[in-house]
């Protein structure tokens, strides 16, 4: 689960790490009132930030012209105006597709000018099934591209999960990013809040991008986590409530919310030949098995090991709903299942959703005879697959026809 | 020999009363293997089936029937006590079959193993089996809840960190004549006990073992590890199979493990690390035997 920048930086901030004063706001009015405050306070600026889970925000467009999903702002007046062009509308941006996502909530904040970026990330390190903490003097950029060009432009520092993160180590991350005095001070605290959230909101990963040095109005500076992206460890949703209820459901694919009240693992993709399949490994292994063959995949679907009828009635109508889907491949490896159940799943699914496009149907496993028997005098027009590669081929010829 | 488990393995079910551990259990007994204890806190005194006695605790376990390996079935809030209780009473292998544990449960158990004896396998895996000698491979040791009669007792082993797609690669073997030493499965979440690079090891110091089928997928570097490894020391043939090629970057492919982040873990890397280490390619999830076969003169 992804939460928005606005619920990172309160989880954040809960737990120490210094993040700008903001409001979110969903009417113009609410954002008047706000930055009509921080004004009367002294700022300077302001800046209001559309609230998507997905980045390229500053660079994108919205669908009624409006230029730019983040803007910096010199008055209420100009944030009012600004906020008002932004709010319900659709912005597109290089992650978004070309749907875009309807913009419904904004993050409004005081702001100042930043003398310095970096970059800050909490994650599992999967080598060493550890926390690591990685760091760079490149900040505001795609991190991505930085360890491409720089690699040595990255540090990561090893967490003890028996320790956390240390105090010292903190200060030598600091150090190498040339956080010096009353920095380093800032950072420590910083690092220490960054890890102490990640752990304790079981995140999958916190990406502080850009962590500024900013200027207050009175000079002195501070260390900011301007940026905030955070995912979370779905696994452990079930004992954080809290953060459970922040997950916005408009930010996820329809197919793929009516998959999971069922139990089923969909994800859509652009092909035309759509798949159903028990587990994860041999659902991704058909979809590769199916290009291997000339056909694009429509989908990845895991109906999990003990597939229920009403599971794979309801994976039938989640894969027709997708109107780019000409053609079906059914994969199923009935270990411990019954073959003779799965098929007559397969025959009341198809029964039941009218299917009219071609279904190419292989099971091994238990009872494999008894199930094949079943699909062949079900009187439908099923074509059975030998082995994987046998139905593999068999599909794409069917969607090519 | 086979590698980890033996048909002579006593086995304890952690989560024999659940409606999985207690299905499961049934089908390793119908299998022949040794299911000596179950454990289930608070119902201790009870016998499964009328066959197994369960326990309160682990070690009261071991003491009475002498278990040497665990397999838990107990749901994912408290799997990370259950292994851990494992390895605090000193067995020799804990299999951990359970889906959906947090992370930083893993990343806790992890740490916590670390200079104890105890091997861990899984979680979110199929389990283990070392095929019998009887019909349908009966009379193995079949630990987790990988159906029993694919297998065919031989000199093939399979390690992998899919479930279907290790009896995908067995069942393409049996249906050719091939028998396996031992296969199994080290699960599909980013943190596990042991790795593709753990069991390959095994697989080269086994007498038994003459050939071997790595099967992978997207997601980390364990595969790229066991691949630089093995072009260096390993005296087996050794073929492979890396799923997910098609899937998009950034999305869980069913497996908690399963995602190209950052532009690492991709299946073309991984692909790449293989034919540098001199490990057969099967071009589709169908021709896994037949690679390495091939490779052995054996087709």
């Amino acid at each position: 689960m992804n939460l928005h920048e606005y619920q990172a930086k309160q989880l954040l901030g809960e737990r120490g790490v210094n993040v700008p004063t903001g409001a979110v706001c969903s009417t113009a009015a609410e954002v008047r009132l706000f930055a009509d405050k921080v004004f009367a306070n002294g700022a300077q600026l302001t800046v209001v930030k559309s609230q998507i889970h997905a980045g390229g925000r500053g660079k994108g467009t919205f669908k009624n012209g409006f230029q730019g999903g983040v803007k910096v702002c010199k008055s209420a007046e100009e944030t009012e105006s600004k906020a008002s062009s932004m709010l319900g509308q659709v912005l597109v941006t290089k992650q978004t597709g070309p749907d875009g996502r309807m913009v419904s909530k904004l993050l409004v904040e005081a702001a100042r000018n930043i003398k310095k970026e970096y970059y800050a990330a909490v994650l599992l390190d999967r080598a060493t099934s550890r926390p690591v903490l990685m760091v760079s003097t490149e900040g505001g950029v795609d991190i991505e591209e930085v360890a491409e060009s720089h690699p040595e432009k990255i540090l990561k520092e090893s967490i003890d999960p028996a320790l956390g993160l240390m105090p010292y180590q903190s200060r030598k991350i600091a150090a190498a990013l040339g956080l010096r005095g009353e920095m380093m001070t800032q950072a420590t605290k910083l690092f220490a809040g960054l890890y102490k959230t990640w752990w304790e909101c079981d995140a999958a990963m916190i990406e502080i991008n850009p962590l500024a040095i900013m200027e207050e109005l009175d000079g002195r500076e501070v260390l900011v986590a301007v940026d905030a992206k955070m995912s979370l460890d779905d696994n452990a949703l079930f004992r954080h409530s809290k953060i459970h209820a922040m997950r916005d459901l408009a930010e996820e694919a329809d197919l793929e919310i009516e998959a999971s009240k069922f139990n089923l693992n969909y994800i859509k993709l652009d092909g035309s030949i759509a798949c159903l399949v028990n587990g994860a490994g041999l659902a991704m292994a058909t979809m590769d098995i199916i290009q291997h063959f000339g056909g694009n995949p429509a989908n990845f679907l895991d109906v999990g090991g003990g597939a229920s009828r009403e599971q794979v009635t309801a994976a039938f109508k989640i894969i027709l709903s997708d109107p780019n889907v000409r053609g079906i491949l059914v994969n199923i490896f009935g270990g411990i299942m019954q073959c003779d159940i799965i098929a007559k799943g397969i025959v009341d699914a198809v029964r039941e959703t009218g299917l009219t496009l071609p279904l190419v149907v292989r099971l091994e496993g238990n009872n494999v005879e008894l199930g094949r028997q079943i699909l062949r005098e079900s009187g439908l027009t099923i074509i059975s697959g030998d082995s994987m590669a046998d139905a593999a081929q068999k599909v794409v010829n069917a969607v090519g026809n | 020999m086979a590698i980890l488990v033996t048909p002579q393995t006593r086995v304890l079910v952690q989560g024999i009363t659940g409606s999985f551990g207690a299905r499961h259990t049934q089908l390793s007994l119908a299998y022949g293997t040794l299911v000596v204890a179950g454990v289930t806190p608070g119902k201790g005194g009870q016998i499964f089936e009328e066959k197994v006695p369960i326990f309160d605790t682990v070690s009261e376990a071991i003491q009475q029937t002498g278990a040497t390996a665990s397999v838990v079935f107990v749901p994912p809030a408290f799997a990370a006590d259950a292994i851990l209780e494992g390895v605090d009473a000193g067995l020799d292998i804990v299999i951990c079959i359970t889906e959906g544990i947090p992370v930083n449960d893993m990343v806790k158990v992890k740490r916590a193993m670390e200079g104890k004896k105890t091997r861990l396998i899984g979680p979110n895996c199929p389990g283990i089996v070392t095929p019998g000698t009887g019909k349908d491979s009966h009379g193995g040791c079949r630990i987790g809840i990988s159906p029993g009669y694919i297998h065919k007792q031989g000199s093939i082993g399979v390690v992998s960190r899919s479930g279907t797609l290790t009896y995908e690669a067995v069942w393409q073997l049996t249906r050719r004549g091939i028998g396996q030493s031992t296969c199994v499965g080290i699960g599909g979440d980013p943190v596990n006990g042991t790795s593709h690079l753990d069991v390959i090891k095994m697989f080269n110091d086994d007498p038994e073992t003459e050939g071997i089928i790595m099967i992978g997928e997207i997601g980390g570097s364990a595969e790229e590890e066991a691949a630089a490894w093995i072009k260096d020391h390993c005296r087996k043939p050794v073929a492979g199979f890396i799923a997910g090629a098609t899937a998009p970057p950034g999305r869980r492919m069913g497996h908690a493990g399963a995602i190209v982040s950052g532009g690492k873990g991709t299946a073309a890397a991984k692909i790449e690390a293989f034919k540098d280490a001199g490990i057969g390619i099967a071009p589709t999830p169908s021709d896994m035997a037949d690679t390495l076969l091939k490779m052995m003169n054996r087709a």
